[in-house]
């Protein structure tokens, strides 16, 4: 029988990751995310999976401990919100540059600053260009249920040891907060010891006699070697955006303009698309799923057929940077967008889409 | 002529002429080159006078690269009787 | 007898530790680190643990660390080793952790680390070279530099009054309940060399045994950075960093 739960998006990740079989969680309360090291704590999984739950002394300890369990072969994971994630920066880059599997959570709020803490999707730039110092990108999923921050929990991580590249669920205050059912995914036993072992022949576990020193650096001072290592950062890339790109479609196939939004938004625009399609206004949704690899080729097949494409989002004008690289000026894009905080519904929606496309 | 109760090796590929060794020794067994080099430069330690060891290994417990080897004979005591 | 008829391998008393491998150390001529590298190396080999031995390598000058001593390393972020550690340590309870880490990295940039994860009590042994100068940078001050000591971010002196206070971390870690061992050695004669190796034994065995934080500091020298030779170095820090730096045991539980 399914488990039907209700719960936050936030509690959802908590729960995924004891199914899952994570190994270690290391955290630092921020609003609107808090709920997952609350929930953890909670849940006590030391008792039954034997994951590690750690409340760290900052964000910059947390991103840390990520990269210090990782090293080790292990499943391990933190969560945050925008300022925190900031903060962590510098450790996702060592992450990155490691070529470890990891998953971080950002659960966005209004910046910049301390800003607010009510829902954004300004992080965007942050999480899909690098965000640290270096050439280096992690998968970003960005759910827009509490089903989707259920599932991607176990998504990222399989990714993350596929490619042994560090991945990070891009959520928004809305997702991270709202109550929704949820079937949790079926619990799981963490890996045993030989199973990592076999998975990760280059963890640091003390070495055995058998082998070299297994060492997890991300300095190198040959500029040659380094380039070297650069290549193959850039090759995995290379091959995630070959292989994963992830996006829902809605209503695309008969539409006449798209809009394109990413989480939470991405429900409002739906409602939109319903109520303009009352109207006859045939609107369509691109919801990308993975922020990177960016959906590309959807985007750009989609701009040959339609008079334009509206990007919503809870920022400035981030995606849309995005949208227009693979549009190619095809057709104009428009942005629509709410600051600090505020949700626009779905009249407002519309009323911007009119307002850019129809006057 | 003293009688030696030890010897020592020195790497001297590995030494860098640190000087610690030959300070450190009780016997005054160990001076650094005054002309020779090795392959990287530096002036490296050597058995001035080899007789006088006694095997303690004060100079290879201090040498920071791990560049002597010291030897001793059985049933002798490092003592400098 | 002839020294040739000595040197004979029954009769080897001292040598390179096995794990210490070929690599020639990019220390500088007389460095302490070298020696202290020595020591840990014949720790785990004494002891047999480097199939459970994972070391967490600082930034600083001993960041190639991991270059030297033929174990499993982490090379850490600047000053976040024992965060590292303490994650390597928590999912891997059944290996001995330690940390590698100097006066910048463990005083200053890395003390929030530091004191949180020796408050926690993790079983983690942290090894912390006090040099009293940032070597890898070029001797600018540490947080432990001494008043009046010229660095190159001090050329006319430390002044407290600018700079504040050569910090005690030690003294503060002794304080904290979640360390059960914090000693402060020296490598400049044999006879503290030894003491150190038995200090750094303890501290593994401390992690090995989950006792909680140990913390071996070994009052260094750098000779580069204090801009004399290794010898006059040694006699420089006997007179100038003992008496802010006493060697001794500060908490043994």
């Amino acid at each position: 029988m399914e488990d039907i739960r209700l719960m936050k998006g936030n509690e959802a990740i908590a729960h995924a990751a004891v199914r899952y079989g994570v190994d270690g969680y290391f955290g630092y309360p921020i609003t609107p995310q808090s709920e997952v090291l609350e929930t953890l704590e909670e849940l006590m999984p030391w008792e039954t999976t034997g994951m590690v739950v750690l409340q760290a002394e900052s964000e910059v300890a947390a991103i840390n401990m990520v990269y210090g369990g990782a090293a080790t072969g292990k499943a391990v994971m933190t969560s945050s919100s925008s300022p925190g994630v900031s903060l962590m920066q510098e450790g996702m880059s060592y992450i990155a540059a490691g070529e470890l599997p990891a998953l971080v959570v950002n659960v966005m709020r209004g910046g910049p600053g301390l800003g607010t803490i009510h829902p954004s999707q300004a992080d965007y730039f942050q999480a899909t260009k690098g965000g640290g110092h270096g050439d280096y990108h992690f998968i970003v999923l960005a759910p827009a249920t509490v089903q989707e921050m259920a599932d991607f929990v176990g998504l990222g991580f399989d990714l993350a040891f596929k490619y042994r590249t560090p991945a990070m669920i891009l959520a928004d205050g809305i997702v991270g907060q709202m109550m929704e059912k949820v079937v949790l995914p079926p619990a799981r036993p963490r890996r045993t010891e030989a199973e990592i072992a076999e998975q990760c022949p280059w963890a640091v576990t003390g070495r055995p006699e058998w082998r070299k020193p297994n060492v997890m650096t991300t300095l190198e001072l040959d500029s040659y070697k380094m380039e070297e290592n650069n290549r193959r950062y850039q090759a995995t890339y290379d091959l995630i955006r070959a292989n994963e790109v992830r996006y829902k479609e809605y209503y695309t196939d008969d539409a006449e303009y798209i809009f394109v939004a990413f989480g939470s938004i991405a429900r409002i625009c739906l409602k939109a698309i319903e109520e303009a399609r009352e109207k006859g206004i045939k609107v369509g949704l691109v919801r990308p799923v993975t922020l990177w690899p960016f959906p590309v080729d959807v985007i750009s097949g989609l701009s040959r057929k339609v008079k334009g494409m509206m990007v919503v989002e809870l920022n400035a004008g981030q995606m849309i940077e995005d949208v227009r690289m693979a549009v190619e000026g095809r057709v104009p894009v428009r942005h629509y967008g709410r600051l600090g905080g505020i949700v626009p519904n779905p009249q407002e929606v519309i009323e911007a889409f009119e307002a850019e496309f129809l006057k | 002529m003293a009688k030696a109760k030890g010897a020592v090796e020195v790497n001297a590929e590995r030494c860098k002429g640190c000087n610690l060794c030959v300070i450190a020794c009780p016997c005054s067994v160990l001076g650094l080159q005054p002309k020779e080099v090795n392959n990287r430069g530096y002036h490296f330690a050597y058995t001035v006078n080899p007789q006088a060891c006694i095997g303690c290994a004060a100079c290879a417990t201090v040498c920071p690269d791990g560049c002597i080897a010291v030897y001793r004979l059985k049933a002798v005591s490092p003592s400098n009787d | 007898m002839d020294n040739n008829e000595i040197i004979r391998p029954e009769n080897l008393v001292c040598a390179k530790p096995r794990l210490l491998n070929d690599n020639n150390m990019h220390y500088c001529p007389g460095c302490s680190h070298g020696v202290v590298h020595k020591l840990i190396a014949e720790v785990i080999e004494e002891m047999g643990i480097e199939h459970i031995a994972i070391g967490v390598a600082p930034v600083g000058c001993a960041v190639f660390a991991y270059n030297y001593i033929d174990i499993d390393w982490i090379e850490a972020s600047h000053g976040r080793a024992p965060a590292v550690a303490t994650a390597a340590k928590r999912l891997n309870p059944g290996k001995m952790v330690f940390t590698y880490q100097g006066d910048g990295d463990l005083a200053a940039i890395g003390t929030a680390e530091t004191i949180h994860a020796a408050n926690r009590g993790e079983n983690i042994a942290i090894i912390f070279i006090n040099n009293a100068i940032y070597g890898m940078t070029g001797g600018q001050m540490a947080p432990t530099t001494l008043e009046g000591m010229k660095t190159a971010t001090t050329p006319y002196g430390r002044r407290v009054d600018l700079n504040g206070y050569p910090l005690k971390i030690t003294e503060l870690l002794a304080q904290l309940p979640g360390t059960c061992y914090v000693t402060r050695q020296s490598v400049h004669t044999p006879a503290s060399v030894r003491k150190t190796k038995a200090a750094i034994r303890k501290a593994f065995e401390n992690s090995m045994a989950q006792r909680g934080t140990s913390v071996v500091e070994i009052v260094s020298t750098c000779n580069s950075g204090w801009k004399m030779s290794p010898a006059k170095a040694n006699e420089w820090m006997v007179e100038n960093m003992f008496p802010a730096y006493p060697p001794g045991e500060l908490k043994n539980e």
